[in-house]
């Protein structure tokens, strides 16, 4: 079951799609589970209803997504939903953030779970401003795989030339910012009215021979296969069952929590932070089920050879492992809330499973998302991206967040109203 | 660097991954909350959970009481099964009833007849206040309606036990919050991101026992508005509901129910599949969506969910 050698053919993407208003991210959407055979035919009566309601001649498919009344009453997304399909061989999460320049927190939300980003870009329009902000976004919050959907080709003629135009300005671009070299870019063009190249190949494009869409999906790979990571494994929950009538359980001391990233095996040399006690993993189980080795995503229980005293909050690496506890971190962060950053308060940092009081040390600069340019501020507003650096009441055990999402990534919570109020990304 | 893994991972399955994520979920809720508890229906979701609950804290107890809400109009056969369910786990199951709130003057239904299901909240939130649980976790998952689609993970409610649309935490990576101030409570989907068919590719793989209104049967039903009607249902009370109307005519059919809930709400499918893997196939080939299939009191209008989350509801 759950073990590492078994080949799998059925497993999980999570991706997103952005761009600017009407460039087609609920159609696109809506066109993908239409034609995976996803939407059913009741909900297909209730949106031709609405539909027609509208007045409109054909099923408008970006009801499917549009959800909420207020949207649905406005025809606008304003938060971030989740969708689902499968095509027999993978699953599949997609999350639809917004385009409007107010949502660059929706942007970063969404993008924080995915693994890969389609960029849609309005062929009679080209790479524009909002483009930029949203390939500058993706590759912030670290989305390794872009595909740069050129939508609406039906309203060029299926130009090509009008296509290697927007990809060439794109790659310009995305050179410009460093972003080429680092991620795996790639360019489709489409309809998302028609479903031309989506799931389907119709016969308009025929000098594109490249994938289709749902090629391209079923190709990435998956969170977390692609980068060689250290061991983490912030600790959940301790789990002592001694007041258990069963005499075994009475020292059973399990150290429960998901493996963040790399790969553990019984036997190895383990040591848990902050203390820095060191031990060996006696044991590893998912419920009764007994493992040898465990990996990224796999939530656990972990067995210690020695009695050690860990609780929630604690992190278990490999001994030897370059991770140091800090006391001061620096980092992008995304201000989500529409109560300023004050740089007077206390805020509490959630790091993986791990608490913090933490204060504004310093704000280095403000990004306009949309030149990227580097601004000097002394506040941070809902929807500002700065660098800034916070000093923490507790260690914590950090790794940059380019080198692992996972343990580079924070939210910032207001103690007032317990609201998540920031997401910052280690630098 | 030091420790570098230079392994070729293979990714996990999709149910494994969502396995663990539950499993994930369920620890934060743990972890973060300090009087959970997991509302337990004995439906198909719940009992998911259940096993879910099973993997993320055994050899342990679970960190939280069990407990559900109950219409008072719910199949014997599922009300059975969710008490032995809960002594085979040994785990402490708390049943709080509609009927008890209609006692106390605080549920008031319009008439005899009106369906009981929208009133669980009242309930719930009565017994929110009588234990203090700061998080109910429950089966709720994005798929089943568009309302749902925009739903945290850890999803806030207010003192009123409102769900209010604007006002929800931006969830971002998997640093889920589940704080709360006294009186305020969070309602945690752990199974959030699973399909109608990953419930059932779940329930086969882990060989889940399930109440057997599941599964295809011979059932008195009547035709009502475009819907099978289960008709002349016996109650755990020894009452008889959903009494035939005049001009209605009973027929015996097939069929099975793919959600279960309040009797008055929930309409069963016409169907042979008599074993897991039989509705596995089924809920491949399923032209309609188990809401839209099942659920009654949905059909009202477009954003009916969305109005009663707003008013408490799960
Ligand atoms: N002609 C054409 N129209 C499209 C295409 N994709 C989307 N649209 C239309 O563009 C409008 C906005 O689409 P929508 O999906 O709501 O965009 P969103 O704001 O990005 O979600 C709608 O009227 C769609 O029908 C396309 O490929 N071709
Ligand atoms: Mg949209």
């Amino acid at each position: 079951m759950s073990n590492v050698t078994k080949q799998h053919n059925d497993s999980l993407l999570r991706f997103m799609t952005c761009g600017s208003v009407d460039d087609g991210k609920s159609t696109l959407i809506g066109r993908l589970l239409f034609d995976t055979k996803t939407i059913l035919a009741d909900t297909l009566t209730q949106i031709s209803n609405t539909s027609k309601k509208r007045g409109m001649e054909a099923v408008d498919l970006s009801l499917l997504t549009d959800g909420l009344q207020a949207e649905r009453e406005q025809g606008i997304t304003i938060d971030v939903a989740y969708r689902y399909f499968s095509t027999g061989t993978r699953k599949y999460i997609i999350a639809d953030a917004p385009g409007h320049e107010q949502y660059t927190r929706n942007m970063v939300t969404a993008a924080s779970t995915a693994n890969l980003a389609i960029i849609l870009i309005d062929a009679r329009r080209g790479v524009l401003t909002q483009t930029r902000r949203h390939s500058y976004l993706a590759h912030l919050v670290g989305i390794q795989h872009i595909v740069v959907a050129v939508n609406k080709m039906d309203l060029v003629n299926y130009d090509q030339a009008t296509y290697d135009k927007i990809c060439a300005d794109y790659l310009t671009f995305a050179n410009e910012i460093g972003f080429a070299q680092a991620r795996d870019i790639k360019f489709i063009p489409m309809s998302a009215l028609t479903g031309d190249m989506l799931v389907d190949r119709l016969e308009n494009m025929p000098w594109y021979t490249g994938e289709t869409l749902l090629e391209m999906l079923e190709k990435a790979p998956a969170a977390h296969t692609e980068n060689d990571e250290e061991f983490r494994f912030p600790v959940q929950f301790v789990c002592r069952p001694h007041a258990s009538a069963d005499a075994d359980l009475h020292d059973f001391r399990g150290f429960m929590g998901r493996i963040e990233s790399g790969y553990i095996a019984v036997g190895d040399a383990v040591t848990v932070l902050p203390n820095g006690y060191q031990s060996k993993v006696k044991a590893i189980q998912i419920g009764d089920e007994q493992l040898q080795s465990a990996q990224t995503e796999q939530s656990v229980t972990l067995l210690l050879e020695d009695e050690i005293d860990t609780s929630r909050g604690d992190m278990i690496v490999k001994t030897g492992s370059t991770i140091e506890p800090v006391k001061q971190i620096e980092a992008f962060v995304c201000w989500l809330s529409e109560t300023p950053l004050s740089p007077a308060r206390t805020y509490v940092i959630r790091h993986t499973t791990r608490e913090s009081k933490a204060k504004v040390g310093a704000i280095a600069y403000k990004v306009d998302v949309n030149t990227l340019e580097e601004q000097a501020t002394s506040d941070l507003k809902m929807n500002d991206i700065a660098r800034i650096t916070f000093k923490l009441a507790q260690p914590l055990m950090v790794d940059s967040y380019s080198a692992n999402r996972a343990t580079g990534a924070f939210i910032v919570i207001d103690e007032s109203t317990n609201n998540t109020v920031g997401a910052g990304m280690i630098v | 660097m030091l420790n570098k893994e230079k392994i070729n991972h293979q990714p996990l399955s999709h149910l494994d991954w969502l396995e663990s994520e539950a499993i994930y979920i369920l620890r934060e809720v743990a972890g973060q909350c300090s009087n959970p508890v997991l509302l337990f229906s004995g439906g198909k979701d719940s009992l998911c959970i259940l096993r879910l609950a099973e993997k993320a804290f055994r050899p342990g107890r679970f960190p939280f009481p069990l407990m559900h809400i109950d219409t008072g109009h719910n199949y014997q056969e599922v009300i059975d099964f969710r008490d032995q369910r809960a002594a085979e786990l040994g785990e402490r199951l708390i049943v709080r009833s509609v009927e008890d709130s209609m006692k106390r003057g605080t549920v008031v239904l319009k008439s005899a007849d009106e369906s009981r299901n929208k009133h669980q909240s009242v309930t719930l939130l009565e017994a929110i206040e009588e234990f203090g649980f700061d998080c109910c976790i429950g089966g709720a998952r994005r798929d089943e309606e568009k309302a749902r689609a925009k739903e945290r993970i850890m999803s806030f409610r207010d003192e009123f036990g409102q769900w209010d649309p604007k006002n929800q935490r931006p969830e971002l990576w998997s640093l889920y919050n589940a704080r709360s101030h006294k009186g305020e409570n969070i309602r945690a989907f752990p199974i959030s991101n699973w399909t109608e068919m990953d419930v059932w590719q779940y329930i086969e793989r882990e060989k889940l026992q399930l109440p057997s209104i599941y599964f295809a049967h011979q059932r008195d039903v009547v035709m009502r508005g475009g819907s099978i009607v289960p008709v002349n249902v016996p109650l755990v009370n020894g009452e008889v509901t959903n009494p035939v109307k005049a001009g209605e005519e009973i027929i015996n059919m097939q069929v099975r129910f793919r959600t279960v809930g309040d009797i008055s709400c929930t309409a069963p499918v016409i169907s042979d599949a008599d074993t897991v893997s039989k509705i596995v196939l089924e809920t491949a080939t399923s032209t309609i969506t188990e809401r839209g299939a099942t659920r009654l009191d949905d059909q009202t209008s477009d954003a009916s969910m969305e109005q009663r989350k707003k008013e408490g509801y799960f």
